[in-house]
């Protein structure tokens, strides 16, 4: 894999003003602690460090990896899209509306609902850059109307996908002699493209620039209005995505679910580093952020940890990050 | 200025369009004042789930009986008491016959019941009871009791003893905690040799279920058992079980139905569980509700019954008709 450390708009002269050295400490940072959490739930649970575990936990991070995969981008562009969760959701009731209603081929249905998931991106994107409706609105809206539209949809039912097994196949089947589900290459595979995309690709380049200053972007002759909308239709895609594997690991659509991951999505990003003022980020660091997150919920059950205290802890580890990040700046600036 | 307010009106225009749509699809609301026929509004705890859906089948089923009008509404999660509370107060305002009302929260519901009363309007209590001598009747399942026969088949299936664990939909709503205090109750009364290792809650997701029942099986390797307090609960364990390729080796046990549900049951993944009688809740309660009404005299605990089912008895034509899709 190669992804790189935190980018900035103007490149080499910002960075060094922020510091990659300060990222590079960041993510150093938030991988250690990864390390730190499995040493700790190891030593504690001889039921944790388990070849069958580390799969569960890696399968367990794939459908929120993903949509995280997708926050970083509007994250990144100082926005934040509330609709991944329910965009999400949508994605996979369509997929059942092409697979099961009109007993479609399975490609059909994983093809139309990212594109579904993709529309949703579309929407919001035009609303934020051509509308100019803040992002919160925006995407709050979004959120609200694709969680009725799945309802509606679906007549308040799940779709399921039992007679076309291959789209079970899809992530939980696995390579043979290899133990591991689709669903965990999926996650591997995407976050490897939006890598590449961030780092590599013009996209990315202008992602920065959005998210760092986009009044200097526009004057220096970037088109932030279409650049905008492309990166909320990427993000809606990987949320078409998520829709897709989360359908097709439960083999079947539930119109009800997805509120709320939204928010732990966010929180894997914010936990690997990315600023939610925009500008900075990486999706190691998200891909790392999800990470803890599975591995902190999978070995705090492990333990027989209350459930309550749980959800505290979790919490917590976010403020941690933050604060984290934000001592790095102060560092960085001074 | 002109291209804006074209576009104003285009989007207002687009608002209507919608508007009309919804209200066509909709047909209930207000036909009710024009219909002259009695008005009985019921509030659910929810409508998105099949169990609702079910309950909603049944109370048109009465209606169309007793030749009553009834609209039927519920907030979209099982913890929005707010929402609930004010359409029990819209349809307070709509001065029906009498109400049927599935309370989150029976006591933050008091006043408004209590307006009800002074108003004359009968309240009926559905799916499950509400604290207070208000409802003049109440239908619905006893989730203690079923919980606790869930309990006896689990410790007849796996020989008298051994570990098991539960995966509960929430630890504050009433069918929750009924149905979990049901079965630790009768499991440790009865069963000295079973010991439960683990109790969680996944908010009846069936993600969170799979996740949170695989990390108890990866605790607890020698578990012998698994009860899923809720639909989305008992499909996310049943998940678990199949994805850890534990099929057969745990007994899974789990309460109401669904397509999911019934075809784990069907090849083998789960053992068996635990169905309410949902039509029979909603039926039950619109016609308490019109017998209240016309001022007959109601029975005040209306038992819907709950029933044991697994691969022997699914198609038999007492259970048939119990299970949904």
């Amino acid at each position: 894999m190669k992804l790189q450390p935190t980018q900035t708009a103007a490149g080499g002269q910002q960075a060094k003003k922020t510091g990659t050295k300060g990222a590079a400490r960041q993510k150093v940072l938030a991988f250690a602690s990864l390390i730190l959490l499995i040493l700790v739930f190891s030593l504690l649970s001889g039921n944790f460090f388990r070849f069958d575990n580390l799969v569960g936990i890696m399968l367990s991070t794939a459908v929120i990896g993903v949509l995280a995969l997708g926050s970083t981008f509007v994250i990144i562009t100082g926005g934040i899209d509330l609709s991944v969760g329910t965009v999400m959701t949508f994605s996979s009731v369509m997929a059942g509306v092409f697979i099961t209603y009109w007993n479609g081929p399975v490609w059909l249905g994983v093809i139309g609902g990212i594109l579904a998931g993709s529309l949703c991106g579309l929407v919001s994107g035009l609303m934020i850059a051509k509308m100019k409706i803040p992002p919160f609105i925006a995407t709050l809206a979004v959120m609200m109307i694709t969680k009725g539209l799945s309802l509606i949809i679906s007549g308040t039912k799940p779709i399921y996908f039992t007679d076309k097994p291959l789209f079970n196949q899809l992530t939980m089947g696995s390579i043979p002699g290899l133990e591991i589900p689709n669903a965990v290459w999926i996650f591997l595979i995407s976050s490897v493209i939006a890598g590449f995309i961030l780092t590599k690709t013009i996209v990315g380049r202008y992602n920065f620039a959005l998210g760092s200053n986009e009044e200097a972007a526009r004057l220096s002759g970037v088109n932030t209005v279409f650049w905008k909308v492309v990166i909320y239709v990427m993000t809606g895609t990987f949320s078409g995505i998520a829709g897709i594997m989360m359908a097709s690991r439960l083999n079947s659509a539930q119109p009800a679910l997805g509120s709320g991951y939204e928010l732990e999505a966010i929180a894997a990003v914010v936990i690997g580093g990315t600023s939610l003022s925009g500008g900075m980020g990486t999706i190691l660091g998200t891909v790392i952020g999800a990470l803890i997150m599975s591995v902190l919920t999978n070995g705090l059950r492990i333990l027989s940890v209350a459930q309550e205290w749980q959800t505290v802890i979790v919490g917590l580890v976010i403020i941690l990050a933050v604060y984290m990040d934000i001592l790095r700046r102060r560092k960085n600036k001074s | 200025m002109k291209k804006k307010q074209s576009r104003i009106i285009l989007l207002s225009g687009m608002l209507a369009a919608v508007l009309m749509l919804s209200a066509c699809n909709s047909g209930g609301g207000d036909k009710a004042a024009s219909s002259g026929k009695p008005y009985i509004p019921v509030i659910s705890k929810g409508f998105q789930h099949q169990f609702w859906q079910a309950v909603k089948s049944g109370a048109e089923k009465a209606a169309k009986e007793f030749d009553v009008e009834i609209t039927f509404e519920g907030p979209e999660t099982e913890t929005q008491v707010d929402k609930q509370i004010e359409m029990l107060q819209t349809a307070l305002d709509k001065k029906p016959s009498a109400i049927a009302f599935a309370a989150l929260d029976s006591k933050a519901a008091v006043p408004l019941l209590e307006k009800a009363k002074s108003n004359h309007i009968p309240v009926i209590g559905f799916d499950s009871g509400v604290d207070s001598e208000i409802p003049v009747a109440t239908a619905a399942t006893n989730n203690k009791a079923a919980a606790a026969l869930a309990a006896d088949k689990m410790a007849e299936l796996i020989g008298g003893s051994g570990e098991i664990a539960l995966v509960v939909h929430d630890q504050t709503s009433r069918t929750g905690v009924d149905r979990r205090d049901g079965f630790k109750e009768q499991i440790e009364s009865k069963y000295p040799n079973i010991k439960i290792v683990d109790i969680q809650y996944g908010g009846g997701d069936q993600l969170k279920s799979t996740d949170l029942a695989k990390a108890i099986m990866q605790a607890h390797p020698d578990l012998k058992g698994f009860f899923g307090a809720n639909e989305g609960s008992a499909i996310g364990v049943a998940n678990a079980v199949s994805e850890m390729k534990k099929s057969g080796k745990i007994v899974v046990i789990g309460y109401d139905s669904g397509k999911q549900q019934t075809d784990a049951i069907r090849n083998g993944t789960m053992a068996g569980a635990i169905t309410q009688d949902p039509i029979g809740i909603g039926y039950q309660a619109v016609k308490a509700a019109v017998m209240a009404m016309k001022g007959e005299k109601v029975e005040k605990d209306i038992d819907t019954g709950f029933h044991w089912y697994d691969k022997s008895n699914i198609d038999s034509e007492e259970i048939k008709p119990l299970l949904y899709e």
